[in-house]
């Protein structure tokens, strides 16, 4: 089933004269891990926004075309009924935590929801657990780092459990290790409960061998569609400065000297298993 | 240029951020601090240019105490770059922001629009000139940030998780800026845990973990050093974690780049080849 379709989406930000997206048709099966990549200003975060409703809601600007989430058309549904069914992560999370410590930021959406206390209880303490943030609990989000206050925007919405997360530059803030666990957990989640997630992230070091599907955007438009592994090793996403994992880079220098890799591999492990088979078979 | 003597840094709230960071910055220096979030680097750097004074110890910015010295003063010799650029803006125009502070500093007026004029065709914003900030993307934004402070012309630049929001294109851009501004003898420190730059940039590493400095020296020795790097919550740089998965086979694990990768990769397959006959 589809959990998201966009039809025809034009969008232009009110003062501007070019359009931010420019007819884009999308559709997202339910269950599928969506990397979304592309230059700077090319329109991710404008998309996210339409995901979940703050476009047209609290955008001004001129929209075309449908946007369907979750079966509800987001132009018509209010943004707290969407909100039980998309959880974002903004950018720029401190725009996003207003509660006075970091578990009632976390507990917020879940109260709004009505559910029980000690059902509450129990999904923000795996949230912040989830995060590494269990030692923040009482403290302010406003005197946190920006990696502090990102992470905890983060356990909001895996407290939340939304059916589709959208997750605009997640792990931007974030060190190497924190990123790593927060992708792997947001991973594990996926599988377990068939959750839906969109990612618009620049680290593809760390996505590339968990998503399903990479879509490339360019000044609004969706320029590539595809499975993560051939769309990394397509030449032809070069001119389009989008970030291509080390080991891709590293497979293809060393296949022009020596024919090791059949596949480009999308992470270390893959790399080794590569180079590994090449000794055994050709090495003896 | 740049020396903290034993600084230990107390927010009010009682949270030490640092504690007794003794270290030098030399000029045309280029530094990549780096450790986990919430290991100090950007109260480090807002004691670049007295933000934040010490606790106790003492900073010093080109010998002056940073204590006698007003922020204005300092802005000067440092310019920073924060992590938040976002709120930062407040004029209707792109060109406005940038000229801002030229004319509190006391440039004249035509000093002041040739340092616009350079400032954004090198963050390749002219075509922003008349829009305003708020209509720009994040990392938009973050280039007008960057372009701001170029103006100033100082002789230390300092940037808080300037990948952060960036593109691949705006990195490589980053990338070749900063060791141009390094070239031209600035001194040029910027916070960050993003790996894959600090390894094709290769700058002194300085590695921090809570509050304090754990490591300090070459890109090549202190990225190849997973579990240094661990302790601190950094990962390897994708290159360095690739080959070290392969030492068991002889190669060549000391390196980062991509080009040195396939190097140590291609001979270590070779010699296997070669000893054990093909
Ligand atoms: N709030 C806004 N108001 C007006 N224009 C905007 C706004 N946010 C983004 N834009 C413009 O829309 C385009 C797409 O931006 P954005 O969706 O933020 O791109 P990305 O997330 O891919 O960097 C850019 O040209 C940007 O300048
Ligand atoms: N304004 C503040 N008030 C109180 N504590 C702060 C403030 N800013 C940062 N801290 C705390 O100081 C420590 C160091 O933070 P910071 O210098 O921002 O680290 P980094 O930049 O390495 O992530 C953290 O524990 C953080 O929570
Ligand atoms: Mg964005
Ligand atoms: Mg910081």
């Amino acid at each position: 089933m589809e959990i998201v379709k966009v039809e025809g989406l034009t969008f232009t930000y009110s003062g501007s004269d070019i359009p931010a997206l420019s007819n884009i048709d999308l559709s997202i099966e339910d269950g599928e891990f969506v990397l979304l990549l592309g230059p700077s200003g090319c329109g991710k975060s404008t998309l996210c926004r339409c995901l979940n409703g703050l476009i047209p809601h609290f955008y001004a600007g001129k929209i075309d075309g449908r946007v369907i989430v979750a079966g509800m058309d987001v132009s018509k549904t209010p943004t707290y009924v969407l909100s039980q069914h998309v959880g974002m992560v903004f950018q720029n999370p401190e725009n996003q935590l207003f509660s006075l410590t970091v578990e009632n930021d976390v507990a917020f959406a879940l109260e709004n929801l009505g559910i029980p206390r000690d059902e509450i209880r129990r999904r923000v303490d795996f949230a912040l657990k989830a995060v590494g943030i269990e030692d923040l609990s009482k403290r302010s989000p406003f005197e946190l780092s920006g990696g502090q206050q990102q992470k905890v925007a983060i356990a909001s919405i895996l407290a939340l459990m939304p059916r589709l997360m959208v997750l605009d530059e997640p792990t931007s803030s974030l060190d190497p290790v924190s990123a790593k666990s927060i992708i792997d957990t947001i991973f594990k989640i996926k599988k377990e409960l068939g959750t839906t997630v969109i990612v618009a992230e620049h680290r593809v070091e760390l996505l590339a061998d968990k998503v399903d599907r990479v879509i490339v955007m360019q000044k609004g438009s969706i320029i590539m569609d595809g499975d993560p592994r051939e769309i990394f090793a397509s030449e032809e996403v070069m001119p389009y400065g989008v970030p291509v994992p080390k080991v891709v880079s590293m497979a293809k220098g060393v296949n022009k000297h020596l024919k090791v890799f059949n596949d480009v591999p999308l992470s270390p492990e893959e790399f080794e298993r590569g180079i590994r088979g090449f000794v055994h078979d050709k090495v003896r | 240029m740049i020396r903290f003597d034993n600084v230990t840094y107390v927010y009010p709230t009682g949270v030490k951020a640092l504690n007794g960071i003794s270290v030098e910055i030399g000029r045309g220096e280029l530094v990549a601090l780096m450790g986990e979030n919430g290991a100090g680097k950007t109260t480090f750097i807002k004691h670049l240019n007295g933000l934040l004074k010490p606790t106790t110890g003492s900073v010093y910015v080109n010998g002056k105490d940073t204590r006698t010295l007003s922020v204005a003063q300092l802005s000067r010799i440092v310019g920073i770059m924060f992590q938040n650029t976002d709120d930062m803006f407040f004029l209707p125009t792109v060109e406005e922001e940038v000229a801002f502070s030229l004319r509190n500093l006391g440039f004249s007026e035509e000093v002041v629009q040739r340092r616009v004029d350079w400032a954004l065709k090198f963050m390749e914003l002219e075509k922003y000139r008349k829009r305003s900030p708020f209509l720009l993307s994040g990392g938009e934004k973050k280039r007008l940030a960057l372009a701001i402070i170029l103006a100033w012309n100082p002789q230390v630049i300092a940037m808080d998780e300037p990948t952060v929001g960036q593109d691949n294109a705006q990195k490589e851009k980053l990338k070749e800026m900063i060791k141009q501004l390094n070239l031209q003898g600035r001194s040029v420190i910027i916070s960050t845990h993003d790996v894959e730059f600090v390894a094709e940039l290769r700058p002194r590493v300085i590695l921090m973990s809570r509050g304090r400095i754990v490591a300090d020296g070459r890109a090549e020795a202190i990225l190849t050093d997973g579990e240094l790097l661990s302790s601190c919550s950094i990962l390897m740089p994708q290159v360095a974690a690739t080959v070290s998965r392969l030492a068991d086979l002889g190669f060549n694990t000391k390196v980062i780049s991509v080009e040195d990768a396939i190097r140590s990769i291609v001979d270590g397959l070779r010699r296997l080849e070669h000893t054990r006959g093909a």
